[in-house]
């Protein structure tokens, strides 16, 4: 293929790399060092981390979250734009400032609809597995050249900007990697079967409507330790949905998957575990409170979870 | 049929939950929920090591749909974006926080049950352009907004996105999700056509725009009230 999820890492990898240089030039810095430590660690698992020995990717992820944990992560000095320069750069663009913000979901969905499947040769445009990833990084780019354009900036302060803006993220980028990691470890642990063996062996679902709630708190449940309803989907279903409810009570089988999995959403809008969808989102609007996010879903996520419990017991 | 089953692991499980309702650092929770896990399940340190390094590795794509528009969006925001949405939107004398959300949840929603997944995110949409918006438009009905109720708006912002994404890709035949179920069920010896597995989701994707539809609808009361409030105290929080 021309265009491989593996240029995206390492772009991801230079732009964290130029991150550390600015973050250890940065003598105002209050944590010069450790935070310069932290990005530069990051950096090389994107630039070289497949070709490292597993074992010292792990010490590294240790000494990160170490970092993280002792407060060794803060944000540097930044020098916005004066007030009446962006207020001269708001009149005469307008409008126009929307483009490249625009560009960025819309060509990601323009690239990765237009150039899905298409081969130069014998090889694809866009990595076949990654098409959507490979497509936000094309838009990303090309944004960048329309947003620098347009405000007569340079590629040197927008890496200032993405400097600023991943620094306020700080280790909240990090930890969506770090709960896929524990989700690894949890199935490679056999947490998944526990969980089952407990669900399965202290209650009692002779009753059809037991059985469907066992189900379907039992996909919210699991989907909030693990972070993520592909995981939880197959230990439940296994666990409960084939034997039980399509077994014993004869359910219709694409019911069960299909309002299933949706119980397991009702869990994702609940956990800190989803951090990509659920923490990151706080951090990047600056809330003081992590889980302002995640409160402001549990409403929804519960009344959702009433309503399948209904619509399967109904429905199957 | 489990006594050899070790329920041990389960205690990575309460590393987890501890840490989360203590507050410590989320980072070095996860980081110290891992080793227990390996620990407990009789895994020799290497390994464990070994294997914290390899799902680190396999799941580099997470961060990098946050980090790729960072630039783009920091050097918009450098030249007045965030400011820019606030004063386009305060222009619709009907627009209302809620209503604007409302509408968002519905482009979202159907936008994503057509597979298009992409046309929305935190970084590139609701920092920039929706949560700007959406202050924008609360702002200019009702006044300055107190730093709690500011919060739940902006809290609001990033749930409408996560609610109209989750509950509407899933009803896309294409979906990974989709094809996660039929071959797990086929594996099961349960042949279901994936056209089916989707059309089942579409009562639940209904039912959630009505439900949080309604709650952002109420979202605007909210946003009054505390408005109101404010004004009877007469001193801006």
């Amino acid at each position: 293929m021309i265009l491989s999820i593996q240029y995206l890492y390492w772009l991801a990898g230079i732009i964290l790399a130029i991150t550390c240089a600015m973050t250890l030039a940065d003598r105002d810095h209050p944590r010069r060092w450790r935070s310069g430590l932290f990005w530069g660690l990051f950096a090389v698992a994107f630039l070289v981390g497949e070709r490292l020995p597993p074992v010292w990717v792990g010490i590294g992820v240790l000494a990160m979250a170490i970092l993280a944990g002792c407060g060794g992560v803060a944000v540097g000095s930044y020098r916005p734009l004066a007030e009446k320069a962006q207020q001269a750069v708001a009149a005469r663009l307008g409008n126009r400032l929307f483009i490249p913000a625009l560009a960025i979901p819309l060509l990601t969905v323009a690239v990765a609809l237009g150039l899905k499947g298409v081969k130069i040769g014998d090889s694809f445009v866009l990595d076949p597995s990654n098409a959507t990833f490979v497509a936000l990084g094309v838009a990303s780019v090309i944004a960048l050249a329309v947003a620098c354009w347009l405000t007569r900036d340079t590629p040197v302060q927008a890496m200032r900007e993405s400097r600023r803006l991943t620094e306020a993220l700080g280790w909240a980028l990090v930890l969506p990697q770090m709960l896929a990691m524990l989700g690894l470890m949890f199935t490679d642990a056999g947490v998944g079967k526990a969980v089952a063996y407990l669900a399965s062996t202290y209650i009692d679902m002779d009753y059809r409507l037991v059985a469907v709630m066992v189900y379907v708190l039992g996909m919210a449940l699991f989907t909030m330790v693990m972070g993520n309803g592909f995981a939880a989907f197959p230990v439940m279903t296994g666990g409960v949905g084939v034997p039980i409810l399509m077994g014993v009570y004869h359910g219709n089988p694409a019911v069960i998957a299909a309002i299933g999995m949706f119980s397991g959403y009702c869990g994702t809008l609940m956990t800190p575990m989803a951090a990509n969808y659920n923490l990151v989102p706080a951090a990047l609007l600056e809330l003081p409170d992590r889980y302002a996010v995640i409160k402001a879903q549990v409403p929804t996520a519960l009344a959702m979870l009433v309503v399948n419990t209904l619509l399967l017991y109904a429905l199957m | 049929m489990n006594e050899s089953l070790n329920l041990w692991p389960l205690a990575g499980v309460a590393v987890i939950v501890l840490g989360f309702i203590l507050r410590f650092n989320p980072m070095l929770v996860v980081a110290i929920a891992a080793v227990v896990t390996g620990l407990a399940a009789h895994f020799p340190v290497e390994t464990i090591l070994a294997s914290i390094g390899t799902g680190f590795i396999k799941t580099r794509t997470l961060p990098l749909i946050i980090l790729l528009p960072l630039a783009v969006i920091g050097l918009l925001e450098r030249h007045g974006l965030r400011r820019h949405a606030q004063h386009w939107i305060s222009r619709f004398a009907r627009a209302t926080a809620g209503r604007l959300l409302i509408g968002y949840l519905f482009i979202r929603e159907t936008t994503a049950a057509l597979g298009l997944t992409s046309l929305g995110g935190h970084p590139q949409m609701v920092r920039p352009l929706l949560a700007p918006m959406a202050e924008g438009a609360a702002v200019s009905r009702h006044g300055p907004l107190p730093a709690q109720v500011r919060q739940r708006l902006l809290a609001f912002c990033a749930a409408t996105d996560n609610i109209g994404l989750f509950f509407g890709e899933d009803i896309f035949v294409a979906f990974g999700a989709i094809a996660l179920m039929h071959t797990f069920l086929l594996g099961a010896g349960i042949d279901v056509d994936p056209l089916h597995i989707a059309v089942w989701g579409i009562p639940t994707a209904i039912s959630v725009f009505l439900i949080h539809g309604l709650r952002l609808y109420r979202l605007d009361n909210y946003l009054a009230r505390h408005a109101e409030a404010q004004q009877a105290a007469g001193a801006p929080a």
